[in-house]
């Protein structure tokens, strides 16, 4: 796998980070040699193989439904970057 | 050219659970924002996510209802996308494995018959949060109070074929929710939302055309309307040589007319994926036998019944079991009164339509079913004639007490003395010698006149029947 | 010299009244000022906090309510959130945020009466074997300050090495518990997967990361696992099993064990001084009474490529989170909402947070998924039955916790793949969810070499058990770099 410069600028794009247009070729020649290690797995035939999404193998535990957190408004908004009225700000959504 | 219009329908139900479905925050509706966001649900660094079995037993009830699979393992994925009111970049929710698969729900149509529409999936969901768009500094306002709401989305088959088909089904999935108390049905609160995908086709032609995806429509009223003006735009677009976009489309009420949503026009790639914070939801058949016992009646079996025991028509038991409360109110009029169909017209008659005047509730009706019943009571044993009942109906709609009370305080008693109604006829007859000799030569249509006659000087309390008889025998005689 | 003794001598000393909390909190605090600085190993250093800890320990002594590691002093990694202290993640995207609540380990330890002296570097995210991601610059490995620690708990692995604290906290995500013990000389253990709850505890790889202990050895281990360990009803993934005793189970002799050596590790890319170490510590534990069975793990060699397929995946949607929005670092004056989102996640990670969430989003991508994600996940699966066929015949695993001794600083910064390759013996341990510990086995050119013992799911006491009885035949783990002595 060689990733090019759109590809770069596609993933960069899905995953919100902004990157220096200077740096794409390092990014591009990283990437392309880290999926290349990554593709070192293509010769194994897994075929007859399931996935394994997680170590545990145990059902998810389930909660009682009832109520236990308060109100922590004031003490979660003291870290955040712009509040007003209760409300987190960002630049204006147009939907 | 002839168009064929294929509607599928997600609906949004809001899980009517006392915390949220990952956290142990309050889900409760209308407070300051951001005071019931705890945090896991602002999705603050470290924090992990435990699965409510509330949620989880009231989507299970639902795949029971609707005759579906409910999965014996079903698995929470993650939706990944950015938008501010979904705190973590993704949504949790189920992808490959839902928990509800497959099932049904039959619709009358207007012809008389019903049809099948096939749920192809039910699954379980969070919510996100709200974003407020009033003006703030040109900003956008976050709350995040309804971040983490369970939700079940349910996924209908492109089975519709008309806007009315949709809101059909739309309406038997919220009578169905509110039956199985697993959702307020609030369309207001938002609690019960639909997103519907709309495309034509020529009549004949096999694959689907694009769709376009209609969202948040929060209304029946306005689905029907969105419904049908999409398939109009899409109709003339296509007739005018054009093509449809697969896009997501937002209804305004307002202009009645739908518009491309702008955050939404670039092709989503949600990179779905198991989330790796919960494990495989596993449910046991004992414990879904236990749901299974502790369902209430349906209400198609609640309809059956009714046709079957109360010998109602179809529609009639339609109407009173589309809702859960109507339907329990309808049943305790008649376990106090009897006279099921005649219940079931003051029901559907008069009590809906003093309801829908003033917009309330039946569980705010100022007329309860025990004094409908006793109302009922008083019709069957003769006290009162029907039209007279409407008098007493509104007497206690207005709080004047019982039927009973009513009947005594305004000396609403029917006559019902032989004798007495005799002599009002005599006098009736003797005053009006014209008609008389009118009806006996041959105009019957003057009957009704000695009727009203008759009623007008009893203050409608006379037996009608009685009336009419003795009137027969008196005139004809 | 209160920092040559172990956790349980301390112990043992604070019970029987020969010092208080408050002296040995002086001590450390002392010695974290003298050093601290030089070797880059914290992020943030909490004396008046600890000093308080630390009386508050001393009276509850006083009223006789001491538990065994009441008044001893420790240090967090930076990724645990402690309530009302900054919690850094090693990054540039957290440097402003004070965790508004303590992670459940955290909680633990803090209820066990231990003073927090600091919080250490660590990689950015914990992404990295070196610490030199950290938004923070380099840790400097004690033993040679021109080497690496190792990563990501390079902080913690290097404040336990110079001893300017008996105990540190760290997360393995890959090796970054044992890579850095290694490296460092210490006592390092990584918990089964579920053993040591996940809240709080900052997350890079979910289905992977497991917090655990470094100490200055196998004995100190036990003692704070013991404190550490257990279900937590808001972890999920916590299993809901019983917490041993680790203590009790030390000093069981090893007559009969048997140990398992895979082939695998001991091949190409070891360097051969290191593998000379392994192969005499594997004497000694034949001298012990240990049986030594060679076996072989033949799809660890697949560990890496599978590795760095699951952990960007999770990474990248673990880090979504990091937004601008409601905490952490927002850009300035940005234009729009994308502006915001992408400036913020820009500016606030690093290279190499940068480019695993890059990895991950590509292999989640549409078109991809099968052939990377699902592929790993099969991978995966397979590297577990390996260790499973294994554990029938063997009591533990060994081999080498890394390929080589520290590397110099910036020697592997601009090749991500040879960087990634130092895990390449401790990431299967985490795809499969066993338990591995890194024990200081001897030294190579002056620098330390770590010995790794993988063990059967929750098999934590028999690991501990394997680690002391070595550590009581052998003094490598007793000794300290020059500088730091």
């Amino acid at each position: 796998m060689s990733l090019q410069k759109e590809d770069v600028e596609k993933i960069a794009h899905l995953a919100r980070l902004a990157i220096d247009e200077a740096d794409i070729p390092d990014y591009a020649r990283n990437l392309s040699s880290i999926f290349r290690l990554i593709e070192e797995m293509d010769a194994v035939d897994t075929g007859a193989v399931t996935p394994m999404a997680h170590p545990l193998d145990m059902p998810q535990r389930l909660r009682d439904d009832a109520v236990s957190e308060e109100n922590q408004r004031e003490h979660f908004q003291q870290i955040a970057p712009q509040v007003e009225n209760g409300l987190y700000l960002v630049p204006q959504v147009i939907e | 050219m002839q168009w064929e219009v294929v509607i599928g329908l997600e609906i949004h139900a809001q899980l009517a659970t006392k915390s949220k479905i990952f956290s142990g925050a309050s889900t409760a509706y209308g407070a300051a924002p951001n005071t019931q966001a705890c945090a896991v649900d602002l999705g603050l660094p470290g924090v992990l996510p435990v699965l409510n079995k509330e949620a989880v037993c009231m989507a299970a009830k639902f795949g029971l209802a609707i005759g579906a699979r409910v999965a014996s393992r079903s698995v929470f994925a993650r939706k990944n996308y950015f938008y501010p009111d979904l705190p973590k970049g993704y949504q949790i929710s189920q992808f490959e494995l839902p928990i509800v698969e497959g099932g049904y729900i039959d619709i009358d149509l207007d012809d008389g018959g019903s049809k099948r529409i096939d749920v192809t999936r039910a699954h379980l969901e969070e919510d996100a949060g709200k974003s407020l768009h009033e003006d703030v500094h040109g900003m956008t306002g976050i709350d995040l109070n309804r971040a983490g709401t369970p939700l079940l989305e349910i996924v209908s088959e492109p089975d519709m074929r008309c806007a009315k088909e949709a809101v059909a089904y739309m309406r038997k999935i919220h009578s169905l929710v509110r039956y199985l108390e697993i959702c307020d049905g609030n369309m207001q609160e938002g609690s019960f939302r639909c997103d519907a995908n709309v495309s034509v086709r020529p009549v004949g032609q096999k694959e689907l055309g694009t769709r376009t995806e209609l969202k948040n429509i929060n209304s029946f009223r306005f689905v029907e309307r969105a419904i049908n003006f999409e398939i109009e735009r899409q109709i003339d677009v296509l007739e005018g040589g054009g093509k449809i976009v697969q896009e997501t489309r937002l209804y305004d009420a307002d202009k009645d007319s739908t518009r491309a949503m702008r955050s939404k026009e670039e092709a989503n790639d949600y990179r779905y994926f198991p989330d790796p914070d919960l494990l495989p939801v596993v449910i046991e058949p004992e414990f879904l036998d236990t749901l299974k016992t502790g369902l209430p009646e349906l209400p198609d079996e609640k309809r059956q019944r009714f046709v079957d025991e109360f010998e109602l028509g179809a529609y009639d038991a339609g109407v009173l079991t589309a809702s859960r409360e109507i339907a329990e109110y309808f049943e305790a009029v008649v376990a106090t009164g009897g006279a099921a169909k005649l219940s079931a017209n003051w029901v559907m008659g008069e009590l809906t339509g003093a309801l829908n005047k003033g917009g309330q509730d039946i569980a705010d009706s100022p007329v309860s079913a025990q004094m409908l019943g006793g109302m009922i009571l008083r019709i069957s044993d003769n006290t009162i004639s029907g039209k007279i009942a409407k008098e007493v109906f509104e007497a206690m709609w207005a709080g004047e007490g019982d039927a009973d009370t009513v009947i005594e305080a305004k000396g609403l008693k029917q006559i019902t003395d032989t004798g007495a109604i005799e002599s009002i006829i005599d006098e009736i007859i003797a005053a009006n010698p014209g008609q008389v000799e009118q009806y006996r030569g041959g105009k019957d249509k003057l009957f009704g006149f000695f009727v009203g006659q008759v009623m007008k000087a009893t203050q409608g309390k006379a037996n009608p029947q009685q009336v009419n008889e003795l009137l027969k025998a008196k005139l004809n005689g | 010299m209160y920092h040559h003794k172990t956790i349980a001598e301390l112990s043992r000393g604070l019970a029987a009244g020969e010092y208080t909390s408050e002296q040995l909190t002086r001590h450390f605090l002392q010695r974290i000022e003298e050093h601290g600085a030089a070797l880059n190993c914290f992020i943030t250093v909490t004396a008046a906090e600890a000093l308080a800890q630390a009386r508050e320990a001393d009276q509850r002594r006083a009223r006789g309510e001491a538990g065994p590691l009441t008044g001893i002093p420790m240090v967090h990694k930076d990724i645990f959130c402690t309530d009302g202290v900054k919690t850094s993640c090693g990054s540039k995207m957290l440097d402003n945020f004070i965790a508004p609540y303590d992670a459940t380990v955290v909680h633990k330890l803090k209820d066990a009466g231990m003073p927090m002296l600091g919080k250490t570097n660590m990689d950015e995210f914990a992404m990295g074997s070196s610490n030199e991601t950290s938004f923070y610059g380099p840790v400097k490995n004690p033993w040679n300050t021109d080497t690496v620690p190792g990563g990501s708990s390079g902080g913690s692995a290097a404040v336990v090495a110079a001893r300017l604290a008996p105990f540190a906290t760290g997360t393995d995500t890959g090796g970054s518990i044992r890579q850095p013990a290694a490296l460092c000389g210490i006592t390092g253990l990584k918990p089964t997967y579920g053993r040591v709850s996940r809240f709080g505890m900052i997350a890079f790889a979910s289905s992977l990361d497991q917090g655990g202990p470094m100490t200055g050895n196998a004995e100190d281990a036990a003692l704070v696992l013991n404190v550490m360990a257990g279900f937590d009803a808001r972890d999920s993934t916590s299993a809901e099993r019983e917490v041993p005793d680790y203590s009790a189970g030390l000093a069981r002799p090893l007559d009969g064990l048997r140990i398992g050596l895979p082939r695998e590790y001991f091949g190409a890319g070891l360097n051969a001084e290191v593998a000379k170490v392994i192969e005499i510590a594997i004497e000694q534990y034949k001298q012990l009474g240990a049986e030594v069975i060679e076996i072989s793990l033949p799809n660890s060699k697949l560990s890496v490529p599978t590795y760095y397929v699951v952990a960007p995946a999770e990474c990248s949607s673990n880090l979504s989170r990091f937004d601008g929005v409601r905490f952490g670092y927002r850009c300035e004056a940005p234009k729009d909402l994308d502006d915001l989102y992408k400036r913020s996640r820009g500016e606030g990670f690093g290279a190499e947070v940068k480019r695993r969430i890059m990895i991950g989003t590509y292999a989640l991508s549409a078109g991809y998924y099968d052939a990377y994600y699902l592929q790993a996940q099969k991978m995966r699966h397979l590297i577990s039955d390996d260790f499973k066929q294994a554990f029938k015949n063997v009591d533990v695993v060994m081999g080498p916790t890394a390929p080589d001794v520290a590397f110099g600083l910036g020697a592997k910064s601009d090749d991500p793949v040879s960087m990634y390759l130092s895990d390449i013996y401790t990431i299967a341990a985490n795809l499969a969810g066993l338990p591995g510990m890194s024990i200081p086995a001897g030294f190579v050119n002056e620098m330390p070499v770590g010995l790794q013992l993988i063990g059967n799911y929750f098999d934590e006491v028999r690991l501990l058990n394997v680690a002391h009885k070595y550590q009581q035949a052998t003094d490598w783990h007793m000794r300290l770099p020059d500088a730091y002595a």
